[in-house]
């Protein structure tokens, strides 16, 4: 079983390697998006520090999303999702094991460059940590409970806005932790809560989603 | 043993077949026969479990193949309509996924010797011609001997004379083994002969 996790994350990471402009897209969506709002908003700095959490948060919801329509589609069209079905692990451990590769490609970048966005909403230096961390904690969640969508509008024509439709709404509760604890800690508090909350939202989707992500893909495949 | 009691398949508001009955024994071979539409690949993938049927059940040596998830999968072979090649890897890549997901460790030497005997050029599957791609995904057989049943979708359609003929000789060689393999096809071929037909 350990082995078909490895087995699926190399490949999809093998196949990320060799298109590339798909993680690019995913990542240049981002750095715009978050870039917009200042020039659209005005160099006020106390109004950018003010919004920056949400608008960063919001970006890489939007960025997560953009790449959840491929989480599937290409192992649909070519057959390998029904290999897939028939291989030696149950699916729910190969859908977590691509849930995890689609993290590696799509969330942990923005992750690693989210410190760099602050820096144009002049947020301060020492919430850069808590942000990130948020986001470490928080982006997993996203491509988890994403899959659910992706399984339910595999092979729909005009999926992708269905998609959103379904997902966005279910990514709320991280939306609002993960802004709210830097907000929080932009206050002067601790946001130990916020980011615990987020950690036990990671446990919980991660344990349970992958089933749900499972029996859509049985369905979409009859 | 494979059996298929009372089936019947829906697709669309259409019924396809209904009252399907039938056993596959070891060392048999069963081919699909029927027009375009007729529900051979739904018949296939019902068999693989992949779809269920509206009525009736599938049974592995007794058992309902629901139950037994993947202790039946682990057993059978399935060649669909798609080659479930990613066009990015290379023929050897591809292989090594698969039989990977299928849940054998199999040493690249034996991947190597399987794609050169259907003479599959190492390049990336993007460019490789529709019947390279589909001696690439049969080589997947050359290394399933173990797996005691087939169910391949038209394993003959777009290969030339030669590798129909090594494929045909394969199939032969498996069921002579032992194994069991159903098989839709229309073209005719040296394995019709020993084969059981069901006609859709």
């Amino acid at each position: 079983m350990l082995e078909v996790l490895r087995t699926i994350v190399r490949r999809d990471l093998l196949l990320a390697l060799r298109r590339r402009s798909d993680v690019a897209t995913a990542l240049l969506f981002f750095i715009i998006v978050a870039s917009l709002f200042p020039l659209g908003i005005g160099a006020e700095p106390n109004q950018l520090r003010a919004i920056a959490p949400g608008v960063i948060w919001v970006a890489a919801l939007l960025s997560s999303m953009l790449s959840l329509g491929r989480l599937f589609a290409g192992d649909y069209a070519d057959g390998t999702l029904e290999q897939i079905m028939l291989g030696a692990a149950p699916l729910g451990v190969v859908v977590a094991a691509k849930a995890f590769a689609h993290w590696l490609v799509s969330g942990l970048p923005l992750v690693l460059i989210a410190p760099l966005i602050a820096l144009q909403y002049d947020v301060a230096p020492p919430l850069y940590g808590v942000l990130a961390l948020s986001l470490l904690l928080g982006t997993p969640v996203l491509s988890i409970i994403g899959g659910i969508g992706a399984a339910l509008t595999l092979g729909l024509r005009g999926g992708g806005v269905l998609l959103s439709l379904l997902v966005l709404p279910l990514y709320v509760p991280v939306l609002v932790l993960g802004a709210g604890s830097v907000d929080v800690a932009a206050a002067g508090l601790a946001s130990d809560g916020q980011l615990l909350l987020l950690a036990a939202l990671l446990v919980i989707a991660a344990a349970f989603a992958p089933w749900a992500t499972a029996a859509a893909l049985r369905i979409s495949l009859e | 043993m494979l059996e298929a009691a009372g089936l019947e398949c829906e697709r669309g508001g259409r019924t396809l077949f209904r009252a399907l009955s039938f056993a596959l024994r070891n060392g048999e071979s069963l081919r699909i026969a029927g027009p375009n539409g007729s529900g051979k690949t739904s018949l296939l993938r019902i068999l693989c479990g992949l779809l269920t049927p509206s009525e009736g059940e599938v049974r592995w040596n007794g058992t309902r193949i629901q139950g037994l998830a993947e202790e039946y999968t682990r057993r059978l072979v399935y060649l669909g309509h798609a080659a479930a090649l990613k066009d990015e890897l290379t023929p050897l890549e591809n292989l090594d996924v698969a039989s990977r997901l299928a849940g054998a460790q199999i040493q690249p030497d034996a991947l190597r010797w399987a794609l050169s005997t259907l003479a599959v050029p190492d390049l990336p599957v993007r460019k490789l011609s529709q019947g390279q791609r589909r001696r690439a995904a049969l080589a997947r057989l050359l290394l399933s001997e173990s797996a005691p049943l087939w169910l391949l979708d038209e394993p003959f359609a777009a290969l030339d004379a030669g590798a129909s003929s090594f494929v045909e000789e394969l199939i032969a060689r498996h069921v002579s083994a032992g194994g069991s393999v159903a098989y839709t096809t229309h073209q005719p071929s040296g394995l019709d002969a020993a084969a059981r037909v069901i006609q859709l």
